[in-house]
């Protein structure tokens, strides 16, 4: 029975937009919608989206960056909302980030070999000797030549720089690691490279992975469970093989056959038209239903909710009751 | 893991974006001198405020005469061998004086622009680093000293701490804070958004670490940059205030005093006035290029 | 089969602080008409160098020294810029990555497209604009009598990229160059995006060169494919050969590293190390330090003389494992 290290319930994270020469909140945009999803210790959740579906946002709330709208957000059985100060400091070792852009999350100024020991530093964590030894062991742990811990960022690739960031998180040894695109930005040889040693740290530190991407066969490369968000919602959560085989959600659907295969002899045609609303202007009931091929009547009057067992989609095709 | 490990330069990405046409900055301390050294009108500049130094910290040794001393019998010579600048009314070697002088400029840049660095960095982090209210009121603060004429604000300051060089010094830091305070919280706030700052905050670090260890020496370029163009200007404005007789008192050697005192030689011994007027020139001139190099140097971006 | 574009050992270099680094070195292409070549290749590969150096729009550090680019039966290499300038947006155009950074932010959509035709085709203000109105309908942009009046930060990124293939497609040049034109957008819209540029290109009878990092878009939309590596054209071969039998040892890696989606492995083939520096480029084959076919048949000769482009089935690879065997020895 496995544990589940991270729990959220029903968490909102919703930006006003300010308007009017008073100043006052005229619209929301509801970045986070009533989002629940769990991660058991030591597997990776991969949350998939576009632009604007509000992953990264959940990523950042997760880590206590963003404050909640609504919800609560447990960390191995603690609620983060009722956590005194000192508690919420002492997580921060418990959760890290590994960010999207390896060119603007380290610091230019620094060495990486100060990056690296900063986590050490600022928890005042073991003597200025045993801080070496670990950001030494951390180093070599990503792959990485401690010798080079004098230089700066710029004297680095993009792969390489991708290292140092993880090294950078993995210094305090945290159980949940949220990984935001993390080789988004990087070329495709060496996309490899890290996701394979994502895999293995995963596996040698005992890391549990909120692995955010817009790259489905990444994602279903790195993921035991999947999580489709579209504008703020999960629309459709199962776990990665049953997602990929039979995904549920015409969302899902289309986002899977959208997919550039590197299959000349089978040539998709787009499996979906129109753009994204307007994200302060949702339309009423579901928010696909501009897009989906399967729009009925109920789908403009009331959102569905997450319907189905294990396998989950918020679609009211899911719903016998109210199929018409 | 049989992984390689062997860096390569980043600059590599920027050949396939052509929107990059210079590398990224080398980085290092060594590496940003080497290139100072390298750069043409750098060296002019950095030559002549190196001779002003050179001239501040030996002028015991290279000045051929007391600055102040009196010698009403060789009053208002020519340049000739004995005095190659020439002697003033009172006649007083102006080679002299113009190498005594160096010490009051170095004072004024120095000193000017340290207190309107500071008080600027003060400021401009508070604004940046404070909530809503601090940060409008310090701005606010800050656009009323920038709404007043720069001579006024000037003179206000003399006239209340009274006319002497120190004073001068003060008013001038404080007339140079503005800027600086402005220059700080732009900079500041844009970097504040950064992905390596949000980095640092994820690890756990404290506003007062992330300002004072990640932010300030990420901003510590422009305003390197941004004080040797305040240096230029405290060294004009300090030469003005005793020019109106409110800053350095005579008989101090401080070269805007010397061109008040010599005003009225102006036609007849011109070297009286060209000698403090062209220390002062090429002083200005020196600083200017120097911090041109300076900012092509540590910010290739911003070359106009 | 006529040639649209055809490229002779073209070589652009740039001045840096490090000194000469020659970004394009030697790089053959051919387009002929109607046809999409995709050019694929990662960061340091110098395939937006190339496109960029197609249509001379390579700016000081950096010089196109040397090779032809024959287009239209003149090369373009040696036109003065007047005529270059009356060329592009009329026989060749470009789409760019960033739709927006192209736009002029200023200015209304409708204007910017109708501009084309006042330059090029003389047409007054009022009949450009109906036609411009008339191409935003054809790229699929809603109510494209308003959507005219727009600013460019007024429309999502799709539909500015829609935007750019408008005008870049407005007088039917012979020739289109497409640098990562859905690297920045959604899946779903890039979807979208490339089908549209197919269509029209098909319909314009418009030739395209197809500049991107992504073997999926390849796949999914070119004729041949030309892979470069280190400023130089590797592999080239008709799209189906590509995937179905890759050559090059670099190409069978970078197939190999990719996830694809319905496949899934344990491991990513990972290639080892990283592109070499521009400046610091090895003895042999650019890509023989990283290449585990070498260590597979024990090659010798990888490390000290760089192999040529050879012919394979259905196209070319630069590798001495495709070369004849008296030739390797």
């Amino acid at each position: 029975m496995m544990v589940d290290l991270l729990t959220l319930d029903n968490v909102s994270v919703h930006y006003p937009v300010f308007g009017g020469v008073l100043r006052r909140a005229k619209r929301w945009v509801r970045a986070v919608d009533e989002v629940s999803l769990s991660i058991a210790s030591g597997q990776t959740l991969g949350l998939v989206g576009e632009s604007g579906c509000g992953k990264s946002t959940l990523g950042r709330a997760v880590l206590g960056l963003r404050d909640l709208t609504g919800g609560t957000i447990t960390f191995a059985g603690d609620q983060m909302a009722t956590m005194t100060e000192q508690a919420r400091r002492a997580l921060r070792r418990d959760m890290q980030l590994i960010f999207q852009d390896p060119y603007a999350s380290l610091d230019p100024r620094a060495t990486i070999g100060s990056t690296i020991r900063a986590g050490l530093d600022i928890h005042g964590i073991g003597t200025r000797a045993e801080r070496a030894r670990l950001v030494t062991e951390t180093m070599r742990q990503v792959g990485l030549d401690p010798s080079l811990a004098d230089r700066y960022p710029h004297e680095f690739s993009g792969g390489m720089r991708q290292r140092v960031v993880m090294a950078r998180a993995l210094v305090l040894r945290p159980r949940l690691v949220v990984c935001d695109e993390p080789t988004s930005a990087l070329d495709v040889s060496i996309q490899s490279q890290i996701l394979n040693l994502l895999k293995d740290l995963q596996q040698d530190l005992g890391l549990t992975y909120l692995f955010i991407s817009h790259n489905l066969a990444v994602v279903e490369h790195m993921a035991d469970h999947v999580a489709v968000m579209y504008l703020g919602r999960i629309v459709e959560i199962a776990p990665r093989a049953e997602l990929f085989a039979s995904p549920r959600h015409p969302y899902t659907q289309a986002l899977i056959r959208s997919i550039p295969q590197p299959d000349p002899r089978h040539r998709n045609p787009p499996a979906i038209a129109g753009d994204l609303p307007s994200p302060d202007d949702l339309p009423s009931g579901c928010r696909f239903r501009g897009r989906c091929p399967y729009a009925m009547g109920t789908c403009a009057t009331a959102e569905p909710p997450l319907l189905g067992g294990p396998h989950k989609a918020a679609c009211w095709l899911m719903d016998k009751d109210h199929t018409q | 893991m049989n992984l390689d490990a062997n860096p390569a330069p980043a600059a590599l990405a920027a050949y396939d974006d052509p929107g990059i046409v210079a590398g990224p900055p080398r980085g290092g301390f060594r590496a940003m001198l080497r290139r100072l050294w390298r750069h043409r009108s750098g060296k002019i500049g950095g030559g002549l405020v190196l001779l002003i130094i050179f001239c501040a910290i030996f002028a015991p040794w290279i000045a051929p005469y007391d600055p102040l001393k009196l010698a009403m019998l060789d009053r208002l010579q020519p340049p000739s061998l004995a005095h190659p600048f020439g002697t003033d009314e009172l006649g007083r070697d102006l080679l002299s004086r113009v190498i005594y002088g160096t010490r009051y400029m170095i004072l004024v840049s120095v000193v000017s622009t340290g207190i309107a660095a500071t008080g600027g960095i003060f400021l401009g982090l508070l604004a940046a680093a404070g909530g809503r209210w601090t940060d409008l009121l310090v701005m606010r603060l800050v656009d009323i000293m920038l709404a007043f004429p720069y001579i006024l604000l000037l003179l206000a300051v003399i006239a209340i701490l009274g006319p002497s060089l120190i004073t001068a010094l003060v008013a001038v830091g404080i007339a140079a804070m503005p800027g600086f305070a402005r220059l700080v919280r732009g900079e500041t706030l844009s970097v504040r958004e950064s992905e390596y700052v949000e980095a640092m905050r994820v690890l756990g670090a404290g506003t007062l670490r992330i300002t004072f260890r990640t932010i300030l020496p990420n901003i510590a370029s422009p305003l390197i940059i941004y004080a040797s163009y305040t240096m230029p200007l405290a060294v004009l404005s300090a030469a003005a205030l005793s020019f109106l007789g409110l800053g350095a008192q005579p008989p101090l050697p401080e070269w805007g005093a010397m061109l008040v005192q010599s005003r009225s030689f102006l036609r007849t011994s011109t070297w009286v006035v060209a000698a403090p007027g062209f220390a002062i020139f090429f002083a200005i001139i020196g600083l200017n290029l120097l911090g041109n190099a300076l900012r092509d140097v540590l910010d290739p971006k911003a070359r106009t | 089969m006529t040639a649209v574009l055809q490229v002779k050992g073209l070589r652009t270099q740039f001045a840096t602080d490090s000194g000469l680094v020659v970004a394009v070195d030697g790089v053959d292409l051919s387009v002929n008409e109607g046809e999409v070549l995709g050019l694929v290749g990662e960061s340091g590969s110098g395939k937006t160098i190339t496109a960029l150096s197609l249509i001379r729009l390579v700016s000081a550090p950096g010089r196109i020294v040397g090779g032809r680019v024959m287009f239209d039966g003149k090369d373009l290499l040696t036109l003065t810029e007047r005529e270059m300038v009356r060329l592009r947006g009329d026989r060749i155009s470009m789409v760019f990555q960033q739709p927006k950074a192209s736009l002029n932010p200023v200015r209304r959509i409708g204007a910017q497209i109708a501009e084309l035709f006042e330059y090029h085709r003389g047409l007054s203000c009022r009949a450009a604009m109906v036609q411009a109105v008339d191409l935003l309908g054809r790229v699929g942009i809603p109510a494209p009598d308003r959507k005219a009046l727009a600013y460019p930060h007024e429309l999502s990124g799709g539909q500015a990229q829609r935007v750019m293939i408008a005008m870049a497609l407005a007088l039917k040049p012979r020739l289109l160059i497409a640098d990562e034109p859905t690297t920045a957008l959604d899946v779903t819209i890039q979807a979208q995006i490339l089908e549209l540029l197919l269509d029209l290109c098909r319909d314009t009878g418009t030739a395209m060169i197809l500049v991107t990092h992504d073997l999926g878009v390849i796949a999914q939309t070119a004729d041949r494919v030309a892979v470069m590596y280190a400023g130089r054209i590797v592999e080239e071969r008709a799209v189906t050969d590509l995937f179905d039998d890759p050559c090059h040892p670099y190409t069978r890696a970078l197939l190999a590293s990719m996830p694809v989606q319905g496949d899934v492995r344990d491991r990513l083939g990972a290639i080892p190390g990283s592109v070499p520096p521009p400046g610091r480029m090895p003895l042999g084959c650019r890509f023989a330090p990283r290449c585990a076919e070498r260590i597979r048949h024990a090659m010798t000769i990888c490390d000290r003389e760089e192999p040529v482009l050879y012919r394979v089935a259905g196209g070319l690879s630069r590798c001495w494992l495709a070369a004849p065997a008296v030739v390797r020895s």
